[in-house]
């Protein structure tokens, strides 16, 4: 069995692993800033009235 | 309530990921032809159903919101829309390694292919949409007429395979084919296997996005209102 195969098959799986936890870091990023924001929004908010 | 839903799906879909790689790494055999390389399968073709899972979601969400104007709708289309284009990404760059050892190139210009490429762009762009209209009601609408109208290609993407004589395989699950056994009983088991743990992950990803974009809109009240207190 050629050597690229076993080495294409990592690659493949290694792919299919790494852009679901790329997607879960930049939601777990998004989730951060929103929750951020909106503290800092409703704090803002609160002084106001 | 929503986050202990995440969390308890998160219990199910990660020892059952974890468990399932184990299985394709080690305990299922080689296939006679491809060898090892068709263990990418076992992630290409599920990570298919559940952007296809997705699409139909964000379909079904875009007319509802065309029809009851609730922005609850709205946001569920987005949220699935997202999801279905990380899973998308998976199951294109996979078969592209998949291609490169079996057909020795990376990419064919086969219907499949295209068309599956032609339905990421299209929601891609549906995102870009979003992100060009200020108003959220107009953004709403016409991203919900795009979503609906690029089912189709999600639609002929599926047919593809069927419809044309394409590089890419033919179907092989036994739910497609009428019945008929195209690959081993234990390799179609294990596509059903890994399809529940990567959708209860699309799941995940579509709730916790989904809080998201109900956060995302009440920052935007949030800013109205401080706005209009000045």
């Amino acid at each position: 069995m050629d050597e690229r195969n076993i080495t294409f098959m990592f690659y493949g799986l290694a792919v299919a692993w790494g852009l679901l936890a790329l997607y879960a870091v930049l939601l777990g990023l998004r989730e951060r800033d929103l929750t951020k924001q909106l503290e800092t929004l409703r704090r803002m908010v609160e002084e106001k009235k | 309530m929503r986050t202990k839903v995440i969390l308890g799906l998160g219990a199910v879909a990660l020892p059952l990921l974890l468990r399932n790689l184990y299985v394709i790494m080690f305990l299922v055999p080689d296939e006679m032809e491809q060898g090892p390389i068709y263990r990418i399968f076992f992630y290409h073709l599920p990570a298919f159903l559940v952007a296809a899972v997705g699409y139909l979601t964000a379909m079904v969400a875009s007319v509802m919101y065309l029809v009851k104007k609730d922005q609850k709708y709205d946001a569920i289309a987005v949220a699935a829309t997202e999801t279905a284009l990380a899973f998308a990404a998976v199951n294109l760059v996979t078969g592209m390694i998949w291609g490169r050892i079996i057909w020795g190139i990376w990419w064919a210009w086969d219907p499949r292919l295209t068309w599956a490429l032609i339905s990421w762009l299209v929601y891609f762009g549906y995102l870009m949409l979003r992100s060009a209209i200020d108003d959220p009601t107009e953004r709403a609408k016409n991203s919900a007429v795009l979503s609906i109208f690029g089912s189709a290609s999600v639609a002929v993407t599926w047919k593809a395979i069927e419809w044309w004589r394409t590089q890419h395989p033919g179907p092989v699950l036994s739910i497609r084919t009428g019945g008929v056994q195209k690959i081993d009983p234990m390799m179609e088991n294990m596509i059903y296997v890994n399809f529940l743990a990567l959708l209860l992950l699309g799941v995940i990803f579509m709730l916790v996005r989904l809080r998201q974009e109900e956060a995302q809109r009440e920052i935007d009240a949030l800013r109205r209102y401080a706005h209009a207190m000045n």
